[in-house]
């Protein structure tokens, strides 16, 4: 549905995206993750008609971007990082119009605002000037201008920025439900939300791809070992030095605990090796209170931070 | 045409709750009205005198007069006018990312460009009509003759549409009000002085100058002569203001 081929762009002689090539398929949830200045919305805003590419091709629905304009933005829901609000205008009368340059047609154009202001629980505000809303009010306005006139993909820049708990996890699940029906492309520094609601995340740091999978696949590529991490009552030195010596532990790294306060220690073991009995046997042995033992996997945010900290 | 119309809505509810408006059309009026009552005064006070000293020997013809003075004060006024209602059509969308959203809808430039510009010359249409009401009175209890001042407002139509298209494209060039006020301003005060840079000027040189002022071309129609070398300067003007407004819009999808 979306096909990025080695696609570049250069802001006065700085290469703001740089080579970045992927797909996204029909009915899928694309999580596009990057650290600021990565280079998301640039990319976005390509893939939306806002600007050209200075080099690559991008298509949408088989329709090239810049070639074909007018056919993808016929195609297309975009939600930019900062929603295209007119200020004077009500909520009912600015969806209407969005509605109207999209060429929803006028017998259905009611119902159909309805329906999408019923999705982004904005129905309570329709008759407001948009300029009084609070920002996460104005933010799911911005969502609903994106769902207006039902468009097969749905590129959302941070859709989930400034809402509540109780609005980010009904946003989420809104585009959880679009899957399927719709193709989805949105950016986000959250990755709780990438692992939540993306069937596939690409992640990009300055400029490039520095990882494409699903969200599960990226943690079990990262995953290089096996962690335990222990809370130990007792003297931390020998503790650390105990540990170390087990077999199959490759490395150990201790919290010490202040005023006699039990320390924590975490215990990195050669992949595919489960250690807790040894570990707890060789605390107990030694006649040291185990306090807590538990396998630490490893987050999408480790991931994360490793991928885009490693040069 | 469908993309026009709503372009064109919301730009005139935008032009009715936006306090520069009703500003600009409540000065105007203002002014209109002003400039009218003192016109008129000062009109049929000379006229007494006339007559007083008997030199009256042929009829003076007051509305007439009034019609004419009024259409050229007018015409200065708008001068100020015209540059605040274009000020914020493009470079308002700029500066809150509504750009962003019709440069990515299947609604096209022109369209966007055409329903901005319509907006405007409506609005103006608007102002004339409220002036029209003084002008009326002159009419209906001066006896004046029509034509002179129904060419005088098709001249201040065209003159309008003209500047209308130049401030139209002065703001897709920046995303600052202000900004976009004072240039335009600027630009409509240098074509207008023009005029009197062409009186040290000879020849040809002369000729372009005088042909280039876009007040110089307004006096015919205040006479009530309708010269289509006028209205073809003026359409022209608007023209080549729409053209360059629609490279500066497509450079700004294109290049960034
Ligand atoms: N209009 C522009 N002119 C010049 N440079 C720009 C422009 N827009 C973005 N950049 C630069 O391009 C790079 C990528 O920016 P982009 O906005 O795409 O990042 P992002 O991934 O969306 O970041 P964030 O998470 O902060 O939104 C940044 O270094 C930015 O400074
Ligand atoms: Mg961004």
């Amino acid at each position: 549905m979306i096909e990025v081929e080695h696609l570049s762009k250069v802001y006065n002689g700085r290469r703001a995206v740089d080579d970045i090539s992927f797909r996204v398929e029909k009915g899928e949830i694309l999580g596009f993750l990057g650290p600021n200045g990565a280079g998301k919305t640039t990319t976005m805003r390509i893939l939306t008609c806002y600007m050209p590419a200075t080099e690559g091709t991008a298509r949408v629905a088989g329709y090239d971007v810049f070639e074909e304009s007018l056919e993808v933005r016929k195609r297309i829901g975009y939600m930019p990082e900062s929603p295209p609000l007119y200020h004077e205008m009500t909520v009912y009368s600015y969806l209407d119009f969005v509605a109207k340059i999209k060429g929803t047609p006028s017998s259905k154009r009611k119902s159909h605002i309805d329906e999408v202001m019923q999705k982004t629980s904005i129905g309570d505000v329709r008759n407001r000037v948009i300029g009084r809303l609070s920002k996460g009010y104005k933010q799911r306005v911005g969502v609903a201008q994106a769902l207006l006139n039902n468009p097969e993909v749905l590129v959302l820049d941070e859709p989930t920025i400034g809402l509540d708990p109780k609005q980010i996890f009904e946003v989420r699940s809104l585009i959880k439900s679009l899957a399927g029906s719709h193709t989805v492309i949105l950016s986000t520094h959250i990755l709780p939300e990438v692992s939540m609601t993306c069937s596939r995340v690409v992640i990009i740091n300055k400029g490039k791809v520095v990882a494409m999978d699903t969200p599960e696949g990226l943690a079990n590529q990262m995953k290089g070992a096996e962690r335990v991490a222990l809370l130990v009552d007792g003297p931390a030195p020998a503790v650390h030095e105990k540990l170390s010596s087990i077999d199959g532990v490759l490395g150990v790294s201790a919290e010490e605990g202040k005023n006699g306060q039990p320390s924590r220690f975490t215990v990195e073991c050669k992949l595919n090796t489960d250690l807790r009995r040894t570990l707890a046997a060789a605390v107990v042995s030694q006649g040291w209170g185990l306090l807590e033992l538990r396998g630490v996997s490893v987050s999408l945010e480790d991931v994360f931070i490793n991928l885009i900290t490693k040069e | 045409m469908r993309n026009i119309l709503a372009i064109w809505q919301r730009e005139m509810k935008s032009y009715f709750v936006s306090p520069i408006a009703y500003a600009v059309l409540t000065v105007f009026l203002f002014l209109c009205g002003f400039f009218f009552y003192s016109i008129l005064s000062a009109v049929i006070q000379s006229t007494m005198m006339q007559a007083q000293f008997g030199q009256g020997s042929q009829p003076v013809d007051v509305p007439g007069i009034v019609g004419r003075s009024f259409f050229g004060t007018t015409s200065v006024v708008l001068l100020f006018m015209i540059p605040m209602l274009t000020m914020g059509l493009f470079a308002e969308e700029k500066k809150r990312g509504t750009m962003e959203l019709l440069l990515t809808t299947p609604v096209g430039i022109v369209q966007t460009m055409l329903g901005k510009y319509l907006a405007s010359l409506t609005f103006l249409l608007i102002m004339y009509a409220g002036s029209g009401i003084t002008i009326a009175a002159l009419l209906i209890y001066g006896n004046a003759e029509w034509r002179p001042i129904l060419g005088g407002y098709l001249g201040l139509l065209l003159y309008g549409a003209a500047l209308l298209a130049l401030g139209l494209f002065i703001s897709t060039l920046t995303e600052n009000q202000i900004i976009s006020v004072v240039i335009t301003f600027g630009t409509i005060l240098v074509l207008w002085l023009i005029e009197s840079f062409s009186s040290g000027a000879t020849g040809v040189a002369r000729d372009v100058l005088n042909y280039l002022s876009v007040i110089g071309h307004l006096d015919d129609f205040i006479k009530g002569v309708v010269d289509t070398s006028h209205i073809i300067y003026y359409l022209t003007f608007a023209f080549v203001g729409l053209f360059l407004t629609y490279r500066s819009l497509e450079s700004m999808r294109w290049k960034s």
